[in-house]
């Protein structure tokens, strides 16, 4: 990996990096005294935060446990939603460039919001700047909050108070609002937003965001290129323009 | 469940997660390359990013709620349109949605 030189995009990629971290990590709280409420022990918790880091599986887990369930259920239901990583890891791995172990790490550390702050980037190296600042910046303050949940219990208050859900929400907002200028880029946003808003009553945690990623592959494949589609050139152009104004 | 099955659980469990986050990074250079593929993906990341916020703006389990998140993704969305730095779009949520919950609603 090479260091990155400090343009101005890798740097708003850092500080968008660890805003997100701090967003993120501080819920670790939640899941740590959640977790020791549902009967799973202090050791557990910390392995299940480690190991499989990334948030809905291990709430999903930890509910399965809590509510008698069987391994094969708890197994299942974490995997099932672990199921998008795979499509981030696809997105993001052609942006990192890592080769060894270090593409280990990647791919623990690929989750929401490392891809996330990756994607948002206009260029590559702010795309890599950002994808390990957040990722490491979530592993860490995860797990060490994770642990202070586990150990404190509901002592340390709610995040919710501190509003840290409608700041993960805001951070998700302000990283794909540059990509929305072209015209398509607003349709798949729409059709986006109804897909999953119409999902969420009805399947675990997780799939919504792979069902809206499938209709951005069939808006992509069917949709012709032209004029209509963006007004510019090319979609990619347009949110080039955009990104790094 | 008794200790052991917790400790399998936990850790096969675990371990699919990794194999699931690698699977990805393996998919093939060459399967990514193309155009079109280029131009799937960047409509993929909209849609990704766009379902992360509704997720995590709207949802509660498996309810779709209206919270003190909504007033602040409002407020979020504001300051973007005012071309607000990230960080300062991410406080403004964060202290409309404490705001509101310190009042009592939401």
């Amino acid at each position: 990996m090479n260091v990155p030189s400090s343009t101005p995009a890798v740097r708003a990629a850092v500080r968008q990096g660890v805003s997100v971290s701090v967003a993120t990590g501080l819920y670790g709280v939640s899941f740590g005294a959640l977790s020791v409420a549902a009967g799973v022990g202090l050791a557990p918790t910390m392995a299940l935060s480690l190991l499989m880091f990334s948030g809905g599986s291990q709430f999903a887990l930890v509910g399965v446990v809590g509510a008698a369930g069987t391994p094969v259920a708890a197994i299942a239901t974490a995997t099932l939603l672990g199921l998008r990583n795979t499509l981030y890891g696809a997105v993001v791995s052609p942006l990192l460039e890592v080769r060894g172990w270090r593409r280990l790490a990647a791919a623990q550390l690929t989750i929401d919001e490392s891809t996330a702050v990756a994607v948002a980037q206009p260029e590559p190296a702010a795309s890599r700047a950002g994808f390990w600042v957040t990722g490491v910046g979530v592993f860490v303050l995860w797990n060490t909050f994770v642990l202070l949940g586990a150990l404190a219990g509901d002592a340390l208050g709610d995040p919710r108070a501190w509003g840290l859900d409608a700041a993960a929400a805001a951070a998700f907002l302000a990283l794909v609002w540059p990509r929305l200028a072209p015209r398509r880029a607003q349709l798949v946003a729409a059709l986006a937003v109804v897909a999953t808003a119409a999902l969420v009553p009805f399947v675990p945690p997780g799939i919504p965001v792979l069902a809206a990623a499938a209709v951005a592959v069939v808006v992509g494949l069917v949709a012709p290129r032209g004029p209509g589609a963006a007004g510019g050139p090319t979609d990619a152009d347009d949110t080039d323009r955009e990104a790094v104004r | 469940m008794t200790a052991a099955a917790l400790w399998t659980t936990v850790l096969v469990a675990s371990l699919a997660c990794f194999a699931l986050k690698l699977a990805g990074h393996l998919v093939p250079r060459s399967w990514l390359a193309s155009e079109r593929v280029s131009r799937v993906t960047t409509l993929v990341t909209v849609a990704l990013l766009v379902s992360l916020v509704v997720v995590q703006g709207f949802a509660d389990g498996r309810a779709l709620v209206v919270d003190a998140r909504v007033p602040a993704l409002a407020v979020a969305a504001l300051a973007l349109a005012l071309r607000a730095p990230f960080i300062v779009v991410v406080f403004l949520a964060a202290a409309t949605a404490a705001g509101l919950r310190a009042l009592g609603w939401g």
